[in-house]
């Protein structure tokens, strides 16, 4: 089955691999902003996971070390911004921004002697026969394992946010800190932790980037996909589903424009390229109209600062 | 007699006014400053450029002091950092990309005694302002007859940035030269709208390989293209503005090297013994701007031979890329046997030459 000369399983395999480091991001700034905070500095720590990652990779050998060391690298950023937030009760926007330029910076530092080096590749996980079968095989079983594991964190955070009291919890953190605080539960624990988590995301994300989805390390190699899983996550309204499919949906429509591209479609790009964030705008339209801020389903503390002496 | 002698000193004032205006003053020391439109690090165009700029510094030692900014967006901020470098004391500001063309005017209208020098533009509002570009399209024939000779399944790829006459130049060159070897040979162009995303240029490449494309060509500058080609056995690419050396010997069999040093050494020393003068610089092999980075030995020899022989004639002036007879891609006559395409044709180039297929987006 062709469409205009490109095979549909091998679009949606490529998709797939495309949007795995902004789903990976996304996701871990949805569960930092359903507890309440609002950390702009997911490019930063995508990037500190870009080259942490690929660093580890390259004297390891080893892939898997590499993305644990990229988790690790964005961690111990999202860790300066825990503490400026959290601890010092600097404004988050702020402190989210100058976190992203800092990551760039940083990373770009790390990455003095790693330009132009290959890392070690990322093997597909094995299905054997599987793999063979016509179109489902390429879609479903010609992955690395990254992919599998990105959808399922995504059905894992689904689980626990809905599901759990450690869920439950952090909902509570992120809607009311005062009504959290005063049932005793420790608003800025939870809350770093949550930013923690969102910096290992970030970080698998961006390791992804430099280790699987480039393979190399270049100064900015991110190029924006931090912003567009902030996007995401508000395009998703805060629902780990909806990431899932605002990640595919931003990666499919990318790896769709250059498809049609080289297989010679006479559609305008420019078009196609605008058309993930025109539906960001739309969905957010939608969603902001009638019933309010509620139908939005923003966390209701998100982005205030708590201070328990408040 | 003494509204004579006014006249007369009016004149000589005159006189002097524009005779310091033609003869500039030499100088003791020079600050020059670079504009970046990517990262140091990127591998590729940026970082020939800052080649460029460690060239100038190891020419002149004490006599001159650099300063760059990279990353710095193609539009109104670039408007920014040009009045922060001119204020700031550079006597000499190069902006290192096509998109810094207004901007780079806009500011130097405002400060007529800071000399700017805007890279493969074709502005030159103000006195101070002089262009220089290199002849790529040059290095694209010579790539382009190694991509006519790989390619197993007749198909090449290329990654183009925007569509400017720029890019659009070194599309027709290599198809033209790709067809002159290999008359099956079809182009399929895929605009990735960037000059530097490594994930969109691997995506690229990618949706390329995934067509049948077998020979890569890219007009961003990163090295992801190559490293996507190094994943599947049989693709080949070409570095890219710098040697990319990494991916030898496959998939990158050859590259386009663009060598800015002798220019920027050239300007900057014009400026510090008085001689500067605005230009509009065009130059190529000939004059060692464009450098054909090694073949490997993942080429044939005699194709290897072939393309060392088009280099060669094209550096000695022998040979011009756009040579007729060419037709326009609606098949109108472009350049008649034996007739070269004139710079003003190339500079303003917006037109695909017969056989690329697709339209160039507006």
């Amino acid at each position: 089955m062709d469409l205009g000369g490109i095979n549909p399983a091998v679009l949606i395999a490529s998709l797939m691999v495309a949007s795995v480091p902004i789903m990976l991001a996304a996701l871990g700034e949805l569960v930092v902003e359903k507890a309440g905070v609002l950390n702009l500095g997911v490019e930063g720590m995508m990037i500190m996971g870009a080259i942490c990652g690929f660093v580890t990779a390259v004297e390891t050998g080893s892939p898997f070390l590499g993305f644990i060391g990229g988790a690790l690298g964005a961690m111990a950023l999202s860790l300066i911004f825990a503490f400026l937030t959290q601890v010092l009760q600097a404004n988050q926007v702020a402190t989210g921004l100058a976190l992203t330029l800092f990551g760039l910076g940083l990373s770009s530092l790390i990455g003095q002697g790693y330009v132009g080096i290959k890392p070690p590749a990322t093997a597909i996980v094995p299905f054997g026969p599987l793999a063979d079968i016509p179109v489902v095989g390429r879609i479903l079983f010609s992955h690395d394992p990254v992919v599998y594991l990105s959808i399922a964190l995504v059905a894992g955070v689904w689980a626990v946010l809905k599901f759990s009291r450690t869920g439950l919890v952090i909902r509570a953190v992120g809607e009311s800190h005062d009504a959290a605080h005063a049932l005793g539960y420790k608003v800025t624990r939870i809350r770093i932790l949550a930013i923690l988590f969102g910096g290992a995301m970030a970080g698998l994300g961006g390791a992804y980037v430099s280790l699987v989805r480039v393979p190399q390390w270049t100064d900015g190699i991110t190029a924006g996909a931090g912003w567009i899983a902030l996007a995401i996550v508000v395009f998703a309204s805060w629902k780990p589903w909806r990431i899932l499919i605002g990640a595919y949906l931003f990666g499919g429509i990318t790896v769709l424009q250059l498809n049609l591209q080289a297989a010679g479609a006479r559609i305008p790009v420019e078009y196609l390229s605008m058309s993930p964030y025109l539906i960001t705008i739309l969905v957010l339209v939608i969603m902001s109209s009638g019933k309010g801020r509620a139908s939005l389903n923003a966390p209701v503390a998100l982005g205030q600062n708590f201070h328990a002496s408040r | 007699m003494k509204r004579r002698t006014l006249l007369t000193t009016a004149a000589l004032g005159l006189g002097l006014a524009f005779g310091g205006a033609a003869h500039a003053q030499a100088m003791d020391k020079v600050k020059a400053c670079f504009v970046y439109v990517g990262p140091i690090g990127d591998g590729g165009w940026t970082y020939q450029h800052d080649q460029g700029r460690l060239a100038v510094e190891a020419a002149y030692g004490d006599k001159v002091e650099t300063a760059y900014q990279e990353n710095v967006p193609e539009g109104a901020d670039a408007e920014r950092v040009l009045t922060q470098m001119a204020l700031s004391g550079c006597n000499i500001i190069f902006t290192t990309s096509f998109g810094y063309m207004d901007p780079t005017n806009n500011v130097a209208a405002k400060f007529p005694a800071v000399k700017f020098e805007h890279a493969t533009g074709y502005k030159r509002d103000s006195e101070n302002v002089s262009t220089f570009g290199a002849r790529f399209y040059e290095g694209r024939a010579v790539i382009g007859t190694i991509a006519g000779r790989m390619t197993k399944t007749n198909k090449i790829g290329y990654i183009a940035s925007f569509p400017i006459p720029e890019v659009i130049r070194g599309i027709n060159s290599t198809f033209i030269h790709a067809k002159k070897v290999n008359p099956d040979v079809t182009i399929s162009v895929v605009w990735a709208y960037t000059w530097f995303d490594p994930a969109k240029e691997a995506d690229a490449a990618k949706a390329l390989i995934e067509q049948g494309i077998d020979v890569i060509v890219q007009h961003t500058d990163s090295t992801a293209p190559l490293a996507e080609a190094a994943k599947t056995d049989g693709i080949i690419g070409f570095g890219q503005a710098s040697d990319m050396a990494a991916y030898k010997p496959s998939p990158r069999v050859s590259s386009i090297i663009d060598n800015w040093a002798p220019y920027y050494v050239k300007r900057v020393g014009a400026l510090l013994d008085g001689t500067y003068a605005q230009v509009d610089s065009w130059e190529g092999i000939s004059a060692g701007e464009v450098e054909i980075g090694e073949i490997t030995d993942a080429v044939p020899a005699e194709v290897k031979a072939e393309a060392e022989a088009i280099r060669d004639a094209i550096g000695s002036g022998t040979y011009h890329p756009f040579t007729g007879p060419l037709n326009k891609q609606d098949g109108s006559v472009w350049l008649t046997e034996g007739q070269t395409a004139p710079d003003g044709d190339l500079l303003g180039m917006n037109f695909y030459v017969e056989g690329v297929t697709g339209d160039i987006p507006q």
